[in-house]
């Protein structure tokens, strides 16, 4: 099998079913037209043109006969419908499908001979191979979840019932297709439960940076009895399974009636989020010059003074990241504000959009639920990338 | 390579190792430890209080026969009103308790009554059992046996400062104090827990589904980590954002993607069946969240399509950080993509990978989120974590659910005791 014309064949067929699902996909989603691969014929192009990248160096000549080979193989029906259904969507359909094919195979065979291959050529290939299968695969499992709850939320419960793979935008409804978000916002209290989030959330943050940051502080810095086993001990503290915390909680507060309280959830959020907080800093710390710190102490400056005036402000972007991760795990967290709160004045968001899941409220609130709970905090990833990455990492792999 | 030392160096400074000299010890060395502990203390207050104590209840709880309605303290009820109607000075009327102990199980001990009268009430033919005082009634009620129910009547006449007033007499409320024991206080322990969780035929299938979860569910996130890893360890433009996006799905609170993958995947009006419908791949819709084992395996593909791209973050970290020199001399020695990457990479990445393959494991077991809001445990998919709350609040039996979680602390312990071990010396952490 190692011969360049078969590599090229095979890794054609490969891509091309690849290609085809997704642009079926593709058009299925943005057109609601019924789409289907015809499986044999994109093999054969597959193999076709896979050949055409390996054996003819021009790239105009190359594409042409591609996009040529897509239409005839298929016998002009490239999605499996009639070509006169939607031309124009077809019709681009099958100008990236000719594109898609033709320009990823030919980077793929690019320099391998056309009779036999040595093994690193060979090898050479099924990477380049894979690797393109890996951008296609990886970013269709990421991006399909998240671009069908955007657009059920969007969509009416009639047009999904009567096709689930329709998701093209209604435009013609022009700001009725927020019409589930108003329905949260006006009738569900969303936006109190956006507001208590927020709060919940900001306030974990606040409270963990005031207990973590001496604490770091003495690991990394102080010297006493303890300091080593403390600094390894403290990430022991993630081992323990939320479940087996939250049910004696809920005992408790049940008991000293601090259910149904935002301050109750306060008591409990800060300290899941304190342990790899401090294990984040300390780190930092460690990392921190001493010599400022001790010429701050020869100047009159208090340990606590130091801190406040020296450590703090040079570890701005580890708190950033800090903030940053620990505001993520309390604005996600849903298993306590599940057990702790029946009160809906009281919901956090992940709460109000668990109220959502019933058979009687629409599948689009529940997505458009599940926009709103996101967006905030994909929104605050995507600006802050390189502090909420560092923090990823650095606060180690806590799921 | 230690955790320690991926948080270090993410933040971009390096680890100095903690001497091995010990500390000196004098006044100077003294006033530090002190400050040292200090500052230590809120810390390690509120992690004894939330953290340590929740752990030693659960202990005690799990040895505890009780259920959610026990968690309601037991006290005593009132409901008091005016029989007859006063409209002058003198008329005669009668003030009604109604007492009763709502609790069909447990006796309460020592009722107590008292109750603010308002001014211009007399009582004629007071019950031995209380005294009046100031326009105040006590009254000593004694023990009641549980379904305890009793109608407490007073005669009164009302002088004419009560019929001016108009106060109505159920503007103060009676206070009742009474003991009640509460099983959860109770020095008397039992196995019934344990035991219904060992017997029931569950069991056994609960920790199968949990270990089938939990080793599956890591290694795919590792490999499909690694694999994502592999792909963008190369620069090109665009490497951001793709790695950015990768992100998404660990980084998206669990509510949100888990209710997603519902709709997704429903047999009626989810897309996937309606694709592979259409694509011709199948020809009746399949209900990837009802039915056994397909359940189990749909919410370990969730699992690893959720926390793959930690994995990857970590490993992609670890191979930036691999020096290019070896992989050009290996270029001259003719290595093959594959060999490079098992001979090489491999190797280099074996610290990341165990490291990361033990804490994915744990916290991997310890899941509840992810399969409760999925399948609810349904359909072959209850794994311990949330057989706890299956047994506490679905069957109601806390003790029972308490009992879970002990076994899970227990499995916890002996995979940390073995972890730790190995890790200490493979990793040095």
């Amino acid at each position: 099998m190692k011969q360049g014309y078969l590599l090229a064949g095979v890794v054609g067929i490969l891509w091309s079913l690849t290609i085809i699902v997704c642009l079926t996909i593709v058009m299925a989603f943005s057109t609601g037209l019924p789409v289907r691969p015809v499986w044999f014929a994109s093999a054969l192009q597959g193999a076709a043109i896979g050949l055409v990248a390996l054996y003819l160096p021009s790239r105009i000549l190359g594409l042409l006969i591609s996009l040529a080979l897509v239409l005839g193989i298929s016998l002009l029906q490239p999605f499996g419908i009639a070509l006169g259904q939607n031309s124009l969507a077809q019709g681009i359909g099958v100008l990236i499908l000719g594109l898609g094919l033709y320009f990823p195979l030919r980077a793929m065979v690019q320099g391998l001979p056309v009779g036999r291959l040595t093994r690193h050529q060979f090898e050479e290939g099924i990477v380049r191979f894979l690797t393109g299968f890996g951008y296609v695969f990886f970013t269709a499992i990421v991006i399909v979840p998240f671009y069908v709850m955007l657009m059920t939320s969007v969509k009416g419960q009639q047009a999904l019932l009567l096709n689930p793979l329709d998701f093209s935008i209604e435009w013609e409804k022009g700001w009725g297709l927020f019409r589930s978000y108003k329905e949260l916002f006006l009738e569900h209290h969303f936006g109190r439960y956006l507001a208590t989030s927020f709060f919940v959330s900001v306030a974990t943050v606040l409270v963990t940076l005031l207990f973590s940051v001496p604490g770091a502080y003495a690991v990394a810095r102080l010297r006493f009895k303890g300091q080593a086993v403390m600094s390894r001990s403290i990430l022991l503290i993630y081992m323990v399974p939320m479940i087996v915390l939250a049910l004696p909680i809920y005992v408790g507060f049940s008991m000293f009636g601090l259910r149904n309280s935002l301050f109750g959830l306060l008591l409990i959020y800060p300290v899941t989020t304190i342990p790899v907080a401090l294990y984040m800093l300390q780190g930092y710390f460690r990392g921190l010059p001493g010599e400022i710190e001790e010429a701050g102490l020869m100047d009159g400056l208090s340990r606590l003074g130091v801190i406040w005036k020296i450590t703090l402000p040079l570890s701005l972007p580890a708190l950033a990241s800090v903030s940053l991760y620990v505001f993520m795990i309390a604005w996600n967290e849903f298993l306590l504000a599940f057990m702790l709160l029946d009160d809906p004045s009281k919901f956090t968001l992940t709460r109000g959009v668990t109220m959502l899941n019933s058979s009687e409220v629409p599948r689009q609130h529940l997505m458009a639920g599940a926009v709103i709970a996101t967006l905030p905090i994909l929104v605050l990833f995507l600006g802050l990338e390189r502090f909420m990455t560092k923090g990823l990492t650095a606060g180690s792999v806590k799921g | 390579m230690s955790t320690t030392e991926f948080s270090s160096s993410a933040a971009g400074g390096g680890r100095q190792t903690p001497s091995p000299v010990p500390p000196p010890s004098g006044p100077l060395a003294r006033r530090e430890a002190r400050l040292a502990w200090g500052l230590l203390t809120p810390t390690l207050l509120s992690v004894a209080l939330v953290i340590i104590l929740p752990l030693i209840a659960i202990f005690w709880i799990s040895a505890k026969p009780i259920g959610l309605s026990d968690l309601r303290p037991t006290t005593p009820d009132v409901y008091e009103r005016m029989r007859g109607k006063v409209t002058a000075a003198g008329d005669k009327a009668v003030i009604e308790y109604r007492l009763k102990n709502s609790s069909r199980e447990k006796p309460i001990r020592s009722v107590t009554m008292t109750d603010q009268w308002p001014a211009g009430l007399e009582a004629k033919g007071l019950d031995a059992r209380c005294t009046i005082a100031n326009g105040m009634i006590s009254c000593n009620l004694g023990d009641w046996e549980p379904g305890y129910n009793e109608r407490l009547r007073i005669d009164v006449v009302a002088g004419s400062e009560f019929v001016d007033s108009g106060i109505n007499i159920r503007d103060s409320e009676p206070v009742m104090r009474g003991e009640a024991s509460s099983e959860l206080f109770s020095l008397s322990f039992t196995w019934d827990n344990f035991r219904s969780v060992f017997d029931s035929g569950e069991f056994l299938e609960v920790l199968w589904v949990t270990l089938f979860y939990t080793i599956v569910g890591t290694i795919g996130a590792l490999v499909v980590g690694m694999l994502a890893a592999l792909m963008l360890n190369k620069s090109f433009s665009g490497q951001g954002i793709l790695r950015g996006l990768f992100l998404f799905p660990y980084v998206a609170p669990v509510i949100a993607v888990a209710f997603t993958w519902v709709t997704l995947l429903d047999p009626f009006s989810g897309s996937f069946n309606a694709l592979l419908v259409q694509m011709g791949l199948i020809d009746t819709p399949i209900n990837f969240f009802g039915q056994r084992p397909l359940a189990l395996f749909t919410v370990t593909a969730f699992e690893i399509w959720r926390y793959f791209p930690l994995s990857f973050l970590f490993i992609l970290a670890r191979m930036q950080s691999i020096d290019n020199d070896i992989y050009e001399a290996a270029d001259m020695d003719g290595a093959s993509p594959f060999q490079k990457f098992y001979y090489l990479s491999l190797p280099q990445l074996m610290g990341i990978l165990s490291v990361l393959f033990l804490l994915r494991f744990i916290w991997t077991f310890n899941k509840f989120d992810d399969i409760f809001l999925m399948t609810g445990g349904n359909a072959g998919t209850r794994t311990l974590t949330v057989n706890v709350y299956e047994q506490a609040f679905a069957i109601s039996n806390i003790g029972a659910g308490a009992a879970v979680a002990v076994v899970i602390f227990g499995c916890l312990l002996a995979f940390s005791f073995f972890f730790f071990k190995f890790l200490s010396r493979e990793e040095g952490l």
